[in-house]
């Protein structure tokens, strides 16, 4: 929301020893975010100013259309200038900087040659003046708008500060002058003039008989204003100081009607639609466009109803999108002479609605789905009147009404809640005074409080709360630190995600964060099927490219990885901690209990389960070499080995047990794949990459992932440690002959459970696969101790004996003799 | 024999082992001045054609002298294999500067080394750390948050929907369900922050990104007040951005806080806007259950990227979001 400090002094005396500074200052402190100054005129100095166009010679024999250009400036000779705008004729009036002028940008104004001729000063456009954004050609005026030869930055009262100022949801008063200058009024303590007070007593004599109204639905709409003015002469023009009020608020000056219900509504708040009488059959209703018809409305767009959209209809037909944009069929012309004026008080859902449906956010839905105060439609519509009769021809025919406007409630609050909830003692006296400030009508000895026409949202001791706290100063709150909880540490699950997130980045690996979204393409060509590629859809996702939620952790990191490579990277480890949604459950039909109270406890547990479980995962790439040929001696490429051995150490650190056992699962090679099994569970697998994806997305030959679901990881337990043996230890090496297909984890459990509970330790050290016959040797070393007592020589061998004998008859392992 | 010949000859073995340059040198001393054949070793052998007189007082004297020898020898044995040893390893010297390691380095994105410091800060100030699912029912997202459907300040944040839309289930805005689902679960006191990943469908630029973290603080207890807001919120700036940063808090609007306010740091000699907080609102204790006439509280919310960014001078959101690792690795592991 913008406003000129010149508007804002019609209803504040600022005195001039108040700056700029202080005013934002004010506003930022009462909580109107000040998000730019706009000092316009700072950077332009004349001569500036009004001009004739007299004659217009075309050159052409450039690129662009360019144009000599003589101009009266009320000058003794006519002045000729170069102009590559072609908004203009003969007899308009434009505004001229004659040379010595600087405009904003420090460009100065001489007189220069150019495409051939000399050009004597330039004339404008609202860009070039730097007081719009308008460049579409140069400013030009309507007839006897100006004076020609006059200082235009005085005439165009270009010299003006001007305020941009967020204005939060829950203040729809403050989109407009009104608004906003009681504001600075109640931040710098200034008295403030209501401009609505003059407008109270204005009455509009009744000289025939005016469109009538209605309001089909009160819940839609409490109050309706519909003026009814004729004989308005359509050649009439936009006084100057009108239109440039208009364009300092950042709006076009379009005709004199649009222009005032324009302005009115910038002035006081409440959008104003004015309709060509004559388009009107019968009387206009407030009311549910109840069919899917198809409606133009004024910006061109054909739009396509709902049932439930709030309309102005005839009785023919619907006339404008409620509160949002008017209709083609009935807006004004330059042939308009009979003008009905709407100003109604709409309800806010209403025109949300209407607004989002048509994704349609208009300066009047921002103000009437905010909520702007019920008076106005009487005292807006008032003004539109007073302004529009002053400036033309047009003549009050009828006001009609409809409904009547609802002030909010008078409200009871204890006092006391405000000090104990700042935390600081406000007393009584100044509380009132606050309140009435910014319009309350307070009772003090009751606190009883009457909330002005334009706060419907003063409800609560809590929303008086804060009223007071702005008011007084949020600077005011002391800082004190709460009382506290002695105590507080991280969870377990959340110590673990950090150790094996530590674990990782101490150890090459770089943590990265990807966007969980992904697409049915990237989910086919990882190969995932079934529950594994299912997934949620985004209704409204950033790019047709990513719809859908991630359903694993490695495909973001091979697009990370493809990135780092399209930069020059080669060799790297990477990893990501996060969520994945597979789509477990079936999303049913929201439950939205009502919020007044605690919803029972079935319904909350309800709400918790509706949301679908959501697999918390930690997965890494690694891709090319961990260790590059140097001075040291050869490369080693990452290998599969070292995946497993990444998803193993994460299971150790976690302190969990597992088994080992080969999968086919995808993303990896269906041969070189791992799957660690926890509790009967798969909860990490890890291996070489498919090599089909490994050459989809360009990665290094051979790249190894790894992914662990921690969150099926079953919860650390305390650890009840076994005392250590301080007696010898006995260490015995046997080698096996086993089929090459026999997995080294089953021949190493056999024998773990054929050597008993005095085994200490078991090592694989050697395979060895030249024997032929398909037959490999392994070799390992078996350590046993007891805790009590030093191991005979017969006792081990024993031992070593029934280990192997568990592995001949599990494995078919063969003791190898050398 | 007599007593002075002895004296030379301890000092000519120590003058012959001081002469000696190195071992073998002064093994060839050792041998002359103390050895089988050496003159006090003949001497030694001579005592006992010795009277009984002479025999024990020069028997003192050969003795004190084979100490004095010995000695010297020990002393100058030590000094030469010292040296013997000293070049020996200087021999070995290698060239220390050449790179030594080959594995990669790796290290914790910047918003988890973030995410882990404030954690930290606040779990030391007896908040505990509560976390909750990122694709979220909208009922715990905006209605229990008193950001009612249709209202504007829905269309404040720009959300991601899930399908089907009936279903109400969003890729949460902020981490506010946290502290929903966290008052709906615990009784008073609560003490807790709130960090995690949020979603609004913003495109990225610079400055902001569709997926990004928040953090969020809430407190209810007995006799909270806003001072208590802004003390909190003063402690945790001056641990994130060092003792003299000041803060500034502006009156605001959210649907779940009343007051609210933006809280500003200065900080690099410009105010910059950090976070949202304030009173929680009582519309939204009544909702989770929590009695608001013994019963008050305070909620905070900022961006960690826009803190990381702020604090460490990051101009780019891309740097943050793209996993380049020349980017990341600078961080280290944080510690």
């Amino acid at each position: 929301m913008r406003a000129p400090l010149s508007w804002i002094k019609e209803f504040v005396d600022i005195p001039d020893s108040i700056t700029v500074d202080q005013i934002s200052d004010g506003l930022i402190r009462v909580g109107f975010e000040v998000e730019e100054i706009i000092r316009q005129g700072s950077d332009l100095t004349g001569p500036l100013q009004f001009a004739r166009v007299i004659s217009i010679e075309e050159i052409t024999e450039f690129k662009k259309p360019i144009r000599y250009v003589g101009i009266d400036c009320g000058e003794v000779q006519t002045r000729y200038v170069i102009c590559g705008a072609t908004n203009f004729a003969v007899g308009d009036l434009v505004v001229a900087a004659l040379p010595g002028a600087v405009l904003p940008g420090n460009f100065e104004i001489g007189a220069r040659e150019t495409y051939g001729k000399t050009s004597n000063g330039m004339i404008c456009s609202a860009r070039e003046l730097g007081i719009s954004d308008e460049h579409a050609g140069i400013m030009v005026f309507a007839h006897d708008s100006v004076e020609i030869g006059a200082d235009a930055i005085a005439g165009l009262q270009i010299n003006d500060t001007i305020f941009d100022v967020a204005v939060n949801p829950d203040r729809g008063y403050a989109l407009s002058i009104r608004g906003i200058a009681r504001e600075v009024a109640g931040s710098l303590d200034l008295p403030f003039r209501d401009p609505i007070e003059s407008l109270k007593e204005l009455t509009f004599k009744e000289t025939g008989t005016g469109v009538s109204a209605t309001i089909a639905d009160p819940s839609t709409a409490s109050v309706f204003y519909l003026r009814t003015l004729s004989n308005f002469d359509p050649t009439a023009t936009t006084p100057m100081w009108m239109r440039r009020r208009i364009e300092k608020m950042g709006m076009r000056s379009i005709s004199l009607v649009v222009d005032v219900t324009n302005y009115v509504m910038l002035e006081l708040g409440q959008p104003l639609h004015a309709f060509d009488r004559s388009t009107i059959k019968g009387g206009l209703t407030i009311r549910r466009a109840g069919k899917a018809t198809s409606f133009t409305t004024l910006d061109g767009q054909v739009r396509q109803l709902d049932p439930d959209d709030l309309m102005v209809a005839d009785d023919d037909q619907p006339l404008a999108l409620a509160g949002t944009m008017g209709g083609a069929f009935s807006e004004i012309t330059e042939t308009t002479t009979d003008i009905a004026l709407e100003a109604v008080r709409f309800d806010p859902i209403c025109i949300a609605k209407n607004s989002r449906r048509h994704k349609l956010s208009s300066e009047a839905s921002r103000r009437l789905e905010r909520s702007v105060d019920p008076s106005l439609a009487q005292y807006a519509s008032a003004r539109f009147v007073q302004l529009l009769t002053a400036h033309s021809s047009a003549q009050h025919v009828a006001t009609v009404v409809a409904g009547k406007p609802i002030f909010p409630s008078t409200v009871r609050i204890d006092a006391g809640y405000i000090s104990r909830i700042l935390g600081f003692d406000i007393p009584t006296a100044q509380i009132v005074q606050v309140l009435r400030t910014i319009g309350c009508d307070v009772d003090e000895n009751t606190f009883d409080i009457k909330p002005p026409s334009w706060r419907p949202d003063l409800l609560t001791a809590a929303d008086f709360s804060e009223e007071v706290a702005r008011m007084v100063g949020y600077d005011k709150i002391p800082s004190i630190l709460p009382p506290r909880p002695l105590h507080a540490s991280l969870t377990s699950t959340q110590k673990r995600r950090r150790a094996v997130a530590s674990m990782l980045a101490s150890r090459g690996l770089a943590e990265v964060q990807s966007f969980p979204f992904t697409n049915q393409s990237t989910i086919d060509s990882m190969g995932f099927v079934g529950e594994r590629a299912a997934t949620y859809k985004l209704a409204n996702p950033m790019s047709e490219e990513f719809p859908l939620m991630r359903v694993h952790l490695v495909p973001g990191l091979i697009e990370v990885a493809a990135r780092n490579i399209s930069r020059g990277a080669k060799d790297f480890a990477i990893f990501e901690m996060g969520s994945i949604f597979r789509s477990s459950q079936k999303l049913e039909t929201a439950i939205s209990p009502d919020l007044s109270k605690r919803p029972e406890q079935k319904v909350i547990e309800a709400i918790f389960a509706s949301v679908p479980n959501q697999g918390y995962h930690v997965a890494g790439l690694l891709v090319g070499k961990l260790e590059n040929e140097n001075w040291q001696g050869k490369s080693r490429a990452y290998n599969w080995q070292d995946a497993i051995a990444y998803a193993q150490d994460i299971l150790s650190l976690c302190n969990v047990e597992w088994t080992v056992g080969r999968s086919d699962f995808a993303p990896w090679h269906p041969g070189r794949c791992a799957e660690l099994i926890v509790n009967g569970k798969a909860v990490a697998h890890a291996g070489e990459l498919h090599p089909r994806i490994v050459a989809a997305y360009g990665l290094p030959e051979r790249s190894v992932a790894f992914a662990v679901a921690l969150s099926a990881l079953p919860d650390s337990v305390l650890v009840n440690p076994t005392t250590v043996g301080t007696m010898p230890a006995a260490v015995q090496d046997v080698a096996l002959i086993v089929d090459s297909t026999v997995k080294a984890a089953d021949v190493t459990a056999a024998l773990r459970e054929g050597a008993g509970d005095l085994l200490e330790s078991i090592t694989l050290f050697d395979r060895y696969d030249k024997i032929g016959d398909g037959k490999v040797s392994l070799a390992f070393t078996l350590v046993f101790r007891a805790i009590d007592r030093t191991l005979t020589g017969d006792e081990v061998s024993a031992m070593r004996e029934a280990a192997t004998a568990v592995a001949s008859a599990r494995c078919g392992a063969v003791v190898r003799t050398a | 024999m007599q007593a002075s010949e002895i004296t030379t000859w301890v000092d000519d073995a120590r003058a012959a082992f001081l002469k000696a340059t190195d071992l073998d040198s002064l093994k060839t001393a050792r041998l002359a001045h103390s050895g089988d054949k050496s003159p006090i070793a003949l001497a030694s052998r001579g005592l006992g054609a010795l009277s009984a007189e002479d025999k024990a007082s020069f028997g003192k004297l050969i003795g004190e002298a084979k100490a004095a020898v010995a000695d010297a020898l020990a002393v100058a044995t030590n000094l030469l294999e010292a040296e013997r040893d000293r070049k020996v390893l200087l021999e070995e010297v290698v060239d220390i500067t050449l790179p030594v390691n080959r594995a990669h380095r790796g290290g914790l994105h910047p918003i988890s080394i973030i995410k882990n410091e404030v954690s930290d800060f606040f779990i030391e100030q007896g908040f505990a750390v509560e976390e909750g699912p990122e694709l979220e029912s909208g009922w715990l997202n905006f209605d229990a948050l008193n950001i009612p459907a249709d209202h504007p300040a829905r269309t404040m944040q720009d959300t991601f929907f899930i399908e089907p839309i009936e279903s109400g289930m969003v890729l949460r805005t902020h981490t506010s369900p946290v502290q929903i689902r966290t008052m709906l679960t615990q009784t008073p006191p609560i003490y807790v922050i709130c960090p995690g990943r949020t979603f609004r469908a913003d495109e990225l630029d610079a400055t902001h990104s569709p997926v990004f973290h928040q953090v969020e603080g809430l407190v209810i207890d007995k006799g909270i007040t806003m001072a208590h807001l802004k003390g909190t919120l003063d402690n945790f700036a001056r641990h994130m951005f060092g003792p003299n940063v000041t803060t500034r808090l502006r009156p605001s609007f959210f649907p779940f806080t009343e007051p609210s306010a933006e809280v500003d740091i200065f900080f690099n000699n410009r105010w910059i806007e950090w976070g949202g907080c304030g009173m929680v609102n009582p519309k939204v204790l009544a909702t989770c259950g929590i009695d608001t006439d013994q019963y008050s509280g305070f909620a905070f919310g900022m961006g960690l990227e826009r803190t990381l960014m702020v604090r460490h001078g990051i101009t780019d959101m891309h740097d943050i979001v793209e996993g380049d690792l020349r980017f990341t690795r600078q961080f280290g592991v944080g510690l």
